[in-house]
């Protein structure tokens, strides 16, 4: 019965919907998730790779022809990509991806967002409003996410609905039970104390308990100064820390600096699908994370 | 979902029953009572388990670590009409400049687009010595609703405030189409749309002075159509109507549209660190009574007043490098443009309004015509998230200048004007900026003007997403 209801609905939905939906990521991240739902129904386009920082990409003409032709833009939203993705949007002259229409979709406006700035004032750097926009590394934000986005994806390209939807119950089965195994691998880590380059860690440590004792960048989004390293090394004094991380868009140049003045590890995490050869898919990407942290803290 | 698909087939069922038979008609019916039964089951099971849950919350008070006040989700914004305010951001811009007095500025064997050589109406270049102010720019902008976004521009200077842009945009159209009405600048040209504050050198090429005078930019009243191709490679066609008010054009009160340009564009990506884009641009549009100053052959100024058509061609390219494509540590940007402008119609001399007696060919009407070009070329480099460092040099040729009858009275200069800059800025983040350029010019004929400029670029507010 089911099945003939479907296919009825499908019917009156197959002259909107196309039998594949375009989706434009922004990162890489939200790509690869796309991807774990749709699989071949989706056609999946990432405006960034793991070696950008999406926050300060241009509105190249590459975008805007991607954007044209896209169903579902996935961004993560919270003024990561203030600086392009709205320009992106308004001059792609696609009605259906504009903020406010289904085709839209915001990963960060699914969770709860950590750093709130309860004054936002650029004297404190390059501040979002919105809350730290960097959720996807905690997996349990990953699974929020996923529920919700299937749902719009479902919506948008209902003659596929039924495969988005078994395609997100076999993602959300295996990710809850890789979930677990993180988490029991990555016990010892509890209260490690770090430093960061950047706040691109937040909910990673949030989730597993890490310590962010400082940031190499003296403000958010203003690059490293020697006066805020030093001030780093003379809190190593008092509060050690043991890893500085770093993603694979950041420049290696500071943190290798710490590592050298205090003797820890400088450890790169792939921050996102691509950053390293091991983070192939999101599975890749905690596992490697948590492989590397693991070793960097031995 | 499964909602959904019941409500489906209800309604289904609804247009249905006249023409389903009973039999139909029942096992429709029965299969909704079985999905109604279902949906009670999983309601009571879901009941069932929320009280227990309930129940465990009472009991052990949640072990679970909760979340930072901080990051719970705010709730909108206090729900007053101060929730509706534009994206307001303000472009702070001064500088300090070094250069010869020189009393006639402007570009030699090139028709002033101010009028005069000198004074006022001067090709203004942002062309004062010592210690100024550039125009002050706040812009807003908002989405006005679901289909329209508007923005406009209001440069101030001393007592003049100036609407620079004011457009709206269109959201919905679809179909890769774009609109765009009101007060805006041409999308001819690659520089052409943007405004000072994004320059890479502290003034507008010399191309671009000559060609649309002291804004280095041509903007018009009007509307603009854009179609992006749903491709891979990058296309977009524009065209464009408009009152064509402003230099090479004149206002002339009219029914009608003053002006048009058309542009195409073609962009793409090489690899992951190389994007670039290529463009052809035509602007058409009339003048009347046109006016200028010039140097005479029998009297020493004669007024030159020009009717007819002027037509532009314009071609740009674009050529980004980044490692990996990622801008923010190194990246080089390299920038061409050429133009050619065709000038046809009537030259009548005049005497000037501040001579003693009227000139030996007042009232002299003659043919007009003209053909010039120009080209720069400009490279810029970021070697550190902070410091940029650039080169530019820039052509014009004063080409053919045919004035008839009147070229015995006017003095008919044939020139090369040249200028090479070279600049370097630092950037302390996104929003602030201190440039230092020097530049070599002879955009006038035998004088070599050795320029410096000390200049400060400041946003606040708003952050703005710039242009490719």
């Amino acid at each position: 019965m089911k099945r003939i209801l479907f296919s009825l609905f499908a019917l009156l939905a197959a002259n909107v919907a196309q039998a594949d939906l375009r989706v434009f990521a922004t990162v890489p991240e939200w790509g690869a998730l796309a991807r774990e739902i749709g699989g071949d129904k989706v056609q999946v386009y990432s405006a960034t790779n793991a070696f950008q920082d999406p926050h300060r990409i241009e509105a190249k003409p590459s975008l805007l022809a991607q954007a044209r032709q896209a169903g579902l833009v996935v961004a993560v939203g919270a003024d990561l990509e203030i600086g392009w993705l709205p320009l992106v949007l308004r001059d792609s002259g696609n009605a259906a991806i504009q903020p406010g229409r289904p085709g839209y979709f915001e990963a960060a406006a699914q969770v709860n967002r950590l750093d709130i700035p309860a004054v936002v004032d650029r004297a404190h750097g390059d501040v979002h409003a919105a809350g730290n926009p960097h959720i996807h590394l905690d997996p349990r934000n990953v699974l929020k996410v996923a529920e919700k986005l299937v749902a719009r994806m479902a919506e948008l390209d209902a003659a596929n609905a039924t495969a988005y939807q078994a395609g997100h119950a076999a993602f959300a089965s295996k990710w809850q039970a890789a979930m677990a195994r993180w988490e029991k691998e990555a016990a010892p880590l509890k209260g490690l104390p770090v430093l960061v380059h950047h706040q691109s860690f937040a909910y990673l440590s949030h989730w597993l308990g890490l310590k962010e004792l400082g940031s190499l960048e003296p403000k958010p989004g203003i690059e490293p100064s020697s006066g805020q390293l030093s001030a780093l090394l003379a809190q190593q004094q008092r509060q050690p820390a043991r890893l500085v991380l770093r993603t694979a868009y950041q420049q290696e140049g500071p943190s290798q600096w710490i590592a050298g003045k205090t003797g820890m590890p400088a450890v790169l995490l792939p921050y996102t699908v691509g950053g390293t050869p091991e983070a192939k898919d999101l599975f890749g990407l905690f596992d490697d994370t948590i492989q590397r942290l693991l070793k960097g803290a031995r | 979902m499964q909602k959904r698909f019941a409500m489906a087939a209800m309604l289904a069922a609804s247009f249905g029953a006249h023409a389903a038979d009973n039999s139909e008609l029942a096992a429709i019916r029965a299969q909704i009572d079985d999905m109604k039964r279902a949906y009670e089951q999983r309601i009571a099971a879901l009941e069932q388990k929320l009280s227990q849950a309930e129940a465990k919350s009472a009991v052990a008070p949640a072990p679970v670590v909760a979340a930072p006040a901080a990051a719970e989700r705010r709730p909108a914004a206090a729900s007053s009409a101060s929730g509706f305010n534009p994206e307001v951001s303000l472009i702070l811009q001064g500088q300090y400049k070094n250069m010869k007095d020189v009393a006639e500025r402007g570009i030699t064997g090139f028709w002033p687009a101010g009028g005069h050589d000198h004074g006022e109406g001067a090709v203004e270049g942002i062309n004062k010595r010592g210690f100024s102010l550039n125009h002050t720019e706040l812009v807003l902008a908002a989405n006005i609703d679901p289909y329209w976004r508007g923005q406009a521009i209001i440069a101030t200077l001393d007592g003049t405030a100036e609407v620079e842009e004011a457009w709206f945009q269109s959201l919905g159209l679809g179909h890769g189409i774009g609109l765009k009405g009101g007060r805006f600048r041409s999308g001819i040209g690659y520089l052409n749309e943007q405004h000072p504050h994004m320059w890479d050198f502290a003034d507008a090429p010399l191309m671009y002075q000559a060609m649309f005078g002291t804004h280095g930019s041509y903007a018009q009243d009007g509307v603009q159509f854009k179609w992006l191709a749903p491709t891979e490679t990058f296309v977009e066609f524009g065209a464009e109507i408009g009152r064509g008010a402003n230099f090479p054009g004149t206002d002339r009160n009219k029914n009608g549209s003053g002006a048009a340009a058309v542009f195409a564009h073609v962009g793409g990506e090489v690899g992951v660190s190389n994007s670039w884009r290529a463009g052809v641009s035509y602007l058409t549009t009339r003048a009347k009574s046109r006016t200028a100053h010039f140097a005479g052959t029998v009297d020493d100024e004669v007024e030159g007043l020009f009717d007819g058509r002027s037509q532009s061609y314009i071609a740009d390219f674009v050529w980004k490098w980044a490692p990996n494509g990622n801008p923010k540590y190194q990246n080089f940007k390299l920038q061409t443009e050429y133009f050619q402008r065709r000038e046809k119609g009537d030259l009548t001399c005049a005497t000037p309004d501040d001579a003693g007696a009227a000139v030996a060919c007042d009232g002299l009407l003659s043919a007009y015509r003209t053909r010039q070009s120009g080209w720069y070329a400009q490279g810029v480099y970021q070697f550190t998230p902070h410091w940029r460092a650039g080169l530019r040099y820039e052509q014009l040729d004063s080409g053919v200048r045919d004035f008839g009858d009147n070229a015995a009275y006017l003095l008919v200069d044939s020139y090369r004007p040249k200028k090479a800059s070279a600049m370097i800025d630092y950037s302390w983040s996104e929003f602030s900026r201190v440039r230092l350029q020097y530049a070599q010019d002879k955009s006038m004929l035998g004088i070599t003007d050795n320029q410096v400029t000390v200049q400060y670029i400041m946003s606040l507010g708003a952050h703005g997403a710039h242009k490719f």
